[in-house]
């Protein structure tokens, strides 16, 4: 096998073991809505990250914080609705990030490449901060795993209850943005929120305890990454598309498994 | 506005959406700040606090029991004990989103007794819940508070019919439109004919003496001015 297809499954498998447990808590918030207003804030981050020559990848996770960061605050001012404001703020960073790659003209960006991912193009340095983020998000979710549960339950509760409900939040947007971010090289802005929901939604079916639902998030993500690739391989397809198309199709399967963890069958 | 709640008593808070008794509550329980004022605590008070609304959606795979420990764990005998003096069986392993509602009041209770409270805080204990129902769960909190000799916050949407072992209840319109203790209702014959002395004897009748009214935006103004609709209840003769 080719060194750039090796380093294209890699890549995919450490981005779908970070983006699998963040996912479950973006579809158990519902938060599907916010972290694809994030993704709009992609195009910007790279045009930033050509002008003070960092890594795309960090620059992208920089500029999807400061859009949280905005939404945080805006999210205080009662005059427009969170949903508007998503839709405003998603649209707006989305069009200047395009605007301002077309004034840099010495930057020769393949807008394609990052609208629908280009995994094939996976370089060492990618693969160095996938697995970070994949190895810190992990690290962390478990370090708060209970708090943010706890948090996602009922806030006031948790506040109640001694949980930093205020900081458990921001470390739940610090990682989806950082998922987000590494997400995009995988399978492009337009497509890393599906790489995020459909393998948590998928493993609602087989999963008991919301432990269970985030592994087996994980697993569906891997092996969606995998049969993807292989199959943009086999029939020349792209390939960000291709395994978005199976993690779905994988959740359309898993409507017809009997859910568990209903009618007290846990324990 | 002032309130406090001694321990082993029972206050009441009741008024109309709006009011303000849920940033009142919020303010109590520390999570928002006050712009001004301050609430005093007794050093090392632990509040139990059951909220009105839990997130349960069926995405999340959560069992009762999950839910119970999510503040702190807790042996299952322990929790088996709980639900048991709540009056909630045994549903530990049941799905949180597939209780009732009547059921889910009673799981937040447990969750919040766990913590051995010195102050529990109830919001809207009753919401949907009818009324043969509210009295059973009057009578738990009331036996909650006996047992455990803990201090007892409750909010109702009611105003008029209230708990009958409320001590004070304090009727909130975004200040403190009055508070005094509850009447019984239990010699009121057509009452127990409807819904049965135990019934009756769970709820007690709060007579509003507001010396103000609120005008169409809310601000107080006294009583004898303009006509019409006035708040000024009368709930019943004790």
């Amino acid at each position: 096998m080719e060194d750039f297809f090796l380093r294209a499954l890699a890549g995919g498998i450490g981005a779908a073991i970070a983006a699998g447990p963040v996912g479950c808590f973006v579809v158990w918030r519902r938060m599907a809505y916010f972290g694809t207003a994030l993704a709009h804030a992609v195009l910007l981050g790279i045009a930033l990250g050509f002008l003070l020559e960092v890594e795309p990848i960090l620059a992208v996770f920089a500029m999807c914080l400061m859009l949280a960061g905005c939404l945080l605050l805006l999210e205080r001012q009662r005059l427009v609705s969170l949903d508007a404001l998503l839709g405003v703020l998603a649209h707006a960073v989305f069009a200047a990030g395009l605007v301002v790659i077309a004034f840099m003209e010495r930057l020769r960006v393949d807008l394609i490449g990052y609208l629908f991912g280009d995994i094939l193009s996976v370089g060492a340095v990618d693969l160095w901060l996938i697995f970070a983020t994949a190895a810190g998000a992990t690290a962390a979710l478990a370090w708060q795993w209970r708090n943010l549960l706890s948090v996602t339950v009922n806030r006031d509760l948790a506040a109640v209850e001694g949980v930093p409900v205020e900081r458990v939040r921001l470390l739940l947007l610090f990682l989806l943005a950082a998922v987000i971010a590494v997400g995009m090289k995988i399978v492009g802005m337009l497509l890393v929120v599906a790489l995020v929901i459909i393998p948590a939604a998928a493993a609602r079916r087989m999963s008991a305890t919301p432990e269970q639902m985030a592994v087996a998030s994980t697993v569906i993500g891997v092996l969606a990454v995998v049969a993807g690739l292989f199959g943009s391989l086999e029939w020349d397809v792209p390939a960000g598309p291709a395994i978005v198309l199976v993690a779905s199709a994988m959740f359309a399967a898993s409507l017809l498994i009997p859910v568990r963890g209903q009618g007290g069958r846990d324990e | 506005m002032d309130i406090a709640v001694h321990p082993g008593e029972i206050v009441t808070l009741v008024g109309l959406n709006g009011a303000g008794k849920s940033t009142l509550i919020r303010v109590l329980l520390g999570i928002v700040r006050p712009n001004f004022g301050e609430v005093v605590r007794v050093p090392g008070l632990r509040v139990g606090y059951s909220p009105q609304h839990v997130h349960r959606d069926s995405i999340l795979p959560m069992t009762v029991r999950r839910f119970l420990t999510l503040g702190a764990p807790a042996p299952k005998a322990r929790l088996e004990a709980l639900l048991e003096e709540v009056g909630a069986g045994a549903i530990l392993a049941h799905p949180l989103a597939e209780i009732s509602g009547g059921e889910l009041h009673r799981v937040l209770l447990a969750r919040a007794l766990l913590r051995e409270p010195g102050l529990l805080v109830l919001d809207e204990p009753l919401a949907g819940v009818d009324v043969t129902s509210q009295s059973e769960l009057y009578q738990l909190i009331a036996t909650i508070r006996d047992r455990h000799g803990c201090g007892v916050l409750l909010v109702s949407h009611d105003l008029h019919l209230v708990m009958a072992a409320t001590d004070t209840v304090v009727c909130l319109n975004r200040h403190v439109c009055c508070s005094g203790h509850p009447g019984t209702i239990t010699s009121h014959p057509e009452f127990i004919s409807l819904f049965g002395r135990y019934v009756s004897s769970t709820l007690a009748v709060y007579r509003h003496s507001h010396d103000h009214r609120h005008d169409a935006l809310g601000e107080p103004m006294p009583l004898d001015s303009g006509a019409s609709r006035t708040p000024k209840a009368s709930g019943g003769r004790p």
